[in-house]
């Protein structure tokens, strides 16, 4: 390919536009694994681009602000029989989310050695983690907005910009766990059924892609908005 | 390509699974710290971590071709210039607000030929 844009840099402009032509007109195949698999990976790298303008722009408005920026350890912080324990809920739901990681990746390993049982049980046993996931999260924001009065636009603790970029962020986060929870439910009720019997199980490891994408987001939520 | 596709053994995802607990409770740990350089680079190097250890294993990306781990990890690295203006820019702004909201505001009107002062109050509002 190399060789063909150099041969074709030098030659007129109407053979090089010849080569673009059959460059992608001839069928050739650039990515060696299932088209829903390389489909997957391009959606991820997408969702990449959302999630980093997020979190750029909670760092720029975290930066700009000149008032102190709310302490996540204290406002995250939960108290467990009268001892203050820092950034409690967010720990557990970080455990939540690396144990349903785990659960998926072998559900995937169980998917290709075509033991369907066992793939579709992990499937549901990860999905269930993520329910888990949202609900903790549900209880989070029900606190945060009831007990502490955040709110986008302002609250008591300090830097307006806080309770913004904090529901965007795990708002949209958020989101995406609810999806998953009900892809890796559809897709294993039908791994359950035996649909993909003849297709093979490369839908698994697709849908776990999505799962662990899920989670990578959270290792970076994790570090920048609630320990930074 | 493998018709039976990734296929790894199980004891692999068991020890990726139990560093990646243990690179998590490191990384709480740190909150643990007091704020400071050497907290954000152990935030940073856990979370490098673990973010190795989903994508190259979990995601299978160490196994896949070179032509597919180079698209979808190469676009991602044109964020740090955007990372990088948006820390400029941040700096900057944070710069102007404490210049500005620390300059004296003076009432418009109240005080004769104070023209400039009175224009940096309204544009306060």
């Amino acid at each position: 390919m190399a060789h063909d844009a150099t041969t074709g840099a030098a030659g007129a402009s109407e053979a090089r536009w010849e080569t673009m032509v059959t460059d992608w007109s001839s069928d050739k195949q650039t990515f060696r694994v299932p088209w829903g698999k390389a489909m997957m990976w391009i959606f991820l790298l997408s969702d990449t681009f959302i999630f980093s303008c997020f979190l750029t722009g909670y760092m720029n408005v975290r930066l700009s602000t000149p008032v102190p920026w709310p302490n996540p350890s204290e406002v995250f912080g939960l108290e467990v029989f009268g001892v203050n324990v820092p950034l409690l809920l967010i720990g557990i739901m970080t455990f939540d989310l690396i144990t349903s990681s785990g659960t998926m990746a072998l559900a995937v390993n169980f998917g290709y050695r075509r033991d369907r049982g066992r793939a579709a049980a992990l499937m549901f046993i990860t999905a269930a983690f993520g329910a888990i996931f949202v609900g903790m999260q549900a209880f989070e924001w029900t606190k945060l907005i009831t007990q502490e009065g955040i709110r986008p636009w302002g609250n008591p603790m300090g830097a307006s910009q806080f309770g913004a970029t904090f529901f965007m962020i795990t708002g949209f986060h958020g989101l995406h766990v609810s999806a998953g929870v009900a892809y890796l439910s559809i897709v294993a009720m039908k791994v359950l059924r035996g649909d993909y019997e003849k297709r093979g199980y490369e839908i698994v490891e697709i849908a776990g892609l999505y799962w662990h994408f899920v989670d990578l987001v959270w290792v970076f939520i994790f570090a920048f908005f609630y320990l930074w | 390509m493998a018709a039976d596709g990734q296929q790894h053994p199980l004891k692999l995802y068991f020890w990726i699974w139990g560093l990646l607990f243990l690179f998590s409770g490191a990384s709480y740990a740190t909150d643990f710290l007091q704020h400071g350089y050497f907290r954000w680079g152990l935030i940073l190097l856990f979370m490098f971590l673990k973010a190795g250890f989903i994508i190259g294993i979990f995601m299978h990306m160490a196994w896949e071709r070179v032509a597919l781990i180079y698209a979808i990890l190469g676009p991602p690295v044109v964020l740090l210039v955007l990372i990088g203006l948006m820390a400029v820019e941040g700096d900057y702004t944070e710069l102007t607000r404490l210049d500005f909201f620390s300059a004296p505001l003076v009432p418009a009107g109240h005080e004769a030929g104070a023209h400039e002062g009175a224009a940096g109050a309204e544009a306060a509002h």
